[in-house]
């Protein structure tokens, strides 16, 4: 079997986690607890094994013939315009599929742990399936419609996950307002392909690519900018970023898989896929950089004032992801997708260790209350330091190499105006994430817990210890159902207390533990994967063939040393300022240097420069008042009154012309006799002439 | 007397087949008896059938004596069926004119 009938088997990559979210949603009460957690990891690794055999196979082929065009069946036949149900088998997708599957059973393994015991253990392995299979769908889509299927189910499969704990309000409020938000986005994503459609006639990849590049540029930068509108809204740019921090009410293995890894990716991968629209616009890209740079400074300045473990990291990742968008601003696609895979790595390990950390800690999330866990935890600790040193940027890790390549590109290409915001919000990078691995694992410790008792690794949290451990669970399971309870700590909140009760934070189990170093581990080597040394860019000619028409960007070695420089600079200037504020921890729980030393800079910060209350309000008053106002002139009057208006005029006939109908038979022999004589006149007179 | 020199040429015949429709078509439209207004349609009827016989003869054309049985013929038809209708109705009612036969309005 050649390697292209190997890749014409792609299809089966997405459908084994569908077929395991249909058998978990339909039998998981039978298959029980541990066995459904195992049938759904399973399937995940088997989709990754499948995914690595693409891999060798699509690397048999020649460099420049590595596309795989499979058509499975006709979706919508609809006269000279038709869409296909098929796959694309080319570098950008399998490496897609590959991060998927990877960091995605990573997940499921690690969810077999962190989700034990919960009531609704089964029905989560069915929705983390489900949204696998979504998102492989949209990254092996042939066309810009599937795409959209796939792009919309991993929306449904992220309101299902962040509402997962349904019976608490606040987490059903922030399910919607994700679905309703990603929505907004969805819109232009809708216009854009109305515009392909009426333009060029077809959504298939393959067949717009070129077409773009005939058609005038005005329809491309529209269509472009569209995309964008769709790509801001699932990739939390500003300013649709707001459904992403209120995801953190979903369980932390969600967080880490759709919110970190895949599914906020999905915009990136969807620009990167259109890049012939982005290229032949003008002007597209120029603002594609400038929303990016911002989200990525002002999420950074957010991130710095956070007293919430998990709203730490979910601002850190609305501007990561605006350093991706910030690449594809100035035609650095190579380096969007290489940060992708390294923030995939670090911002998962990330996660998980705070689903770690949050799980050892009695559920609490408050950064203020936890202190020297780096005794109680210590491959927790180990692990999330790895990942913070890669995310901060500094050399050898993964970040360094990536976010370098970004910040090289975007000066190369004399973009210097993000190029200084990327910097600085190097810094507040820096900062921030410093200010998190500190206040959790080092400095004094303010949660109460007994310094001298020993971590316990191998068998988990139960081991022996089962009142900290029944406390542990019933806590767990009352906090998901109690429909008031709020676990993410806001902004200028009073600190919560501690539920340890003395007791000591316990490490997890090696179930969690593992996909942990893995993560940790490529958080360390991931930058071998495109290092800008001489024939080491393997991603960037791995790439090559999808991204031949862009432009390179050429730096001179002085140039890119001279940057890497000073990236490394500010980076290690905001690693070392927060060192300075953080590393005895804080003197007291509810008094924070930088956040009480800047005031009032940071309540605006904190409050997230009240992008929400404004988005509030903005519906609130103009929003509602124009709903109002169409319900009462536009439905009541005009379209209702169209509708009562038809059929009373048709009454209205019917009564005039019943009066022809009254049974008065001498009024019919009148009728008939008057209508001959017309016509007879009428024969005798004019007709003949 | 000069009433010698008249002959009766064939308009004659057909001014007296017109003069018997006029008095048919009005006797229909103004009585209200149901017998009578059936009277009236056949006086129309003997109308037409005298109307076909003079163009008959003047044009030298057997067709129009054809013409007559047929309608001589729907003409008896006619009479039966509505004769038994207003029969049936004439059971129910004790008198009726065409204008209680209103039924039908619609």
């Amino acid at each position: 079997m050649n390697s292209r009938d190997v890749l014409d088997l792609i299809w089966i990559v997405p459908v084994l986690p569908l077929l395991g979210s249909a058998v978990l949603l339909l039998f998981g009460r039978r298959l029980g607890e541990p066995r459904a957690g195992w049938l759904a990891s399973a399937l995940m690794v088997a989709a990754f094994a499948m995914s690595c055999w693409m891999l060798g196979a699509l690397l048999g082929l020649p460099a420049d013939g590595r596309l795989e065009v499979h058509r499975l069946f006709t979706w919508l036949p609809a006269g000279s315009f038709s869409v296909n149900v098929g796959t694309q088998a080319d570098p950008l997708s399998v490496i897609w599929i590959l991060l998927v599957t990877g960091v995605g059973s990573l997940i499921h393994i690690y969810s077999l742990g962190y989700m034990r015991g919960d009531r609704l253990y089964t029905r989560f392995f069915a929705y983390l399936n489900l949204f696998a299979a979504m998102m492989l769908i949209l990254v092996l889509a042939d066309n810009f419609l599937l795409t959209f299927l796939g792009w919309e189910g991993v929306g449904l499969a992220s309101y299902l996950l962040i509402s997962f704990w349904y019976e608490r309000t606040s987490a059903a409020v922030a399910g919607k307002k994700a679905f309703i938000t990603n929505r907004v986005g969805d819109v232009g994503f809708l216009i854009a392909m109305f515009l392909m459609i009426s333009t060029y006639g077809t959504l298939s990849y393959t067949a717009t690519g070129p077409a773009a590049k005939v058609i005038g540029s005005g329809v491309a930068t529209a269509i472009g900018l569209l995309l964008f509108v769709g790509a801001m809204g699932k990739s939390a740019q500003i300013p649709l970023h707001v459904w992403l921090t209120d995801a953190m009410e979903g369980p932390t293995p969600v967080s880490a898989l759709i919110h970190a890894a895949t599914m906020v990716t999905a915009g990136v991968f969807l620009m990167c896929r259109s890049h012939v629209f982005l290229e032949a616009g003008s002007g597209t890209s120029t603002v594609i950089a400038w929303v990016g740079a911002a989200t990525a400074l002002l999420a950074g300045l957010v991130a710095v004032t956070q007293p919430d473990i998990k709203r730490v990291l979910a601002y850190s990742t609305i501007s990561q992801l605006g350093y991706m968008f910030l690449a594809i601003g100035v035609h650095a696609y190579v380096a969007a997708v290489f940060m992708v895979l390294c923030h995939a790595f670090y911002k998962g390990c990330l996660f998980l260790g705070a689903g770690s950390v949050i799980h050892g800690n009695a559920e609490n999330q408050d950064l203020r209350i936890m202190g020297a866990f780096k005794k109680f935890m210590p491959f927790t600790a180990a692990f999330m330091t790895v990942a913070w040193l890669a995310i901060a940027g500094l050399p050898p890790f993964a970040g360094f190499w990536s976010k370098d390549d970004i910040l090289v590109n975007a000066f190369g290409s004399h973009s210097y105006g993000v190029w200084a915001v990327g910097t600085v919000a190097a810094i507040v990078t820096g900062i921030y994430m410093t200010r998190l691995i500190l206040l959790t694992f080092y400095g004094n410790s303010r949660s109460g817990a007994e310094i001298t008792v020993l971590p316990v690794v191998a068998g988990g949290s139960d081991d022996g210890h089962d009142h900290p451990d029944h406390t542990h669970h019933a806590d767990h399971g009352d906090h998901g159902f109690d429909p008031d309870y709020l676990p993410t700590v806001q902004f200028g909140e009073t600190p919560r207390e501690s539920r340890l009760h003395g007791h000591a934070p316990h490490e997890s189990p090696v179930v969690m533990l593992f996909p942990l170093g893995i993560l940790a581990l490529l958080a360390a080597v991931g930058g071998l994967l495109n290092l800008p040394i001489g024939n080491l860019d393997f991603l960037g000619r791995f790439l090559e063939p999808v991204f031949s028409s862009v432009h390179e960007t050429t730096v001179s070695t002085g140039t890119q040393l001279t940057v890497e420089a000073i990236s490394v600079v500010c980076a290690l200037a905001g690693v070392l300022v927060a060192f300075r504020f953080y590393r005895r921890g804080l003197a007291a729980p509810g008094h924070d240097p930088i956040v009480d030393g800047l005031a009032p800079a940071t309540k605006v910060a904190g409050h997230a420069f009240y992008l929400d209350e404004g988005i509030a309000k903005l519906v609130d008053g103009p929003g509602r008042a124009g709903a109002s106002w169409l319900d009462r002139v536009f439905d009541q009057k005009i379209i209702d009154g169209a509708v009562n208006g038809t059929g009373w005029l048709f009454q209205w006939k019917a009564r005039v012309l019943s009066k022809a109908e009254d049974g008065f038979v001498r009024r019919y022999a009148l009728a008939i006799i008057l209508g001959t004589t017309a016509i007879l006149l009428f024969l005798l007179l004019w007709a003949g002439r | 007397m000069t009433f010698a020199t008249y002959t009766i040429t064939d308009t004659y015949y057909l001014v007296l087949a017109a003069m018997l429709f006029t008095i048919g078509a009005v006797g229909v439209l103004t009585r209200r008896n149901v017998l009578v207004m059936f009277m009236c349609v056949e006086l129309m009827l003997n109308a037409v059938n005298l109307t076909f016989v003079a163009f008959a003869h003047t044009l030298n054309d057997v067709a129009g004596q054809v013409i007559v049985f047929f309608t001589l013929v729907v003409a008896a038809a006619e009479v039966a069926v509505g004769l038994a209708i207003i029969v049936v109705i004439f059971r129910r009612r004790r008198h009726a004119t065409a204008d209680d036969l209103a039924a039908l309005k619609g």
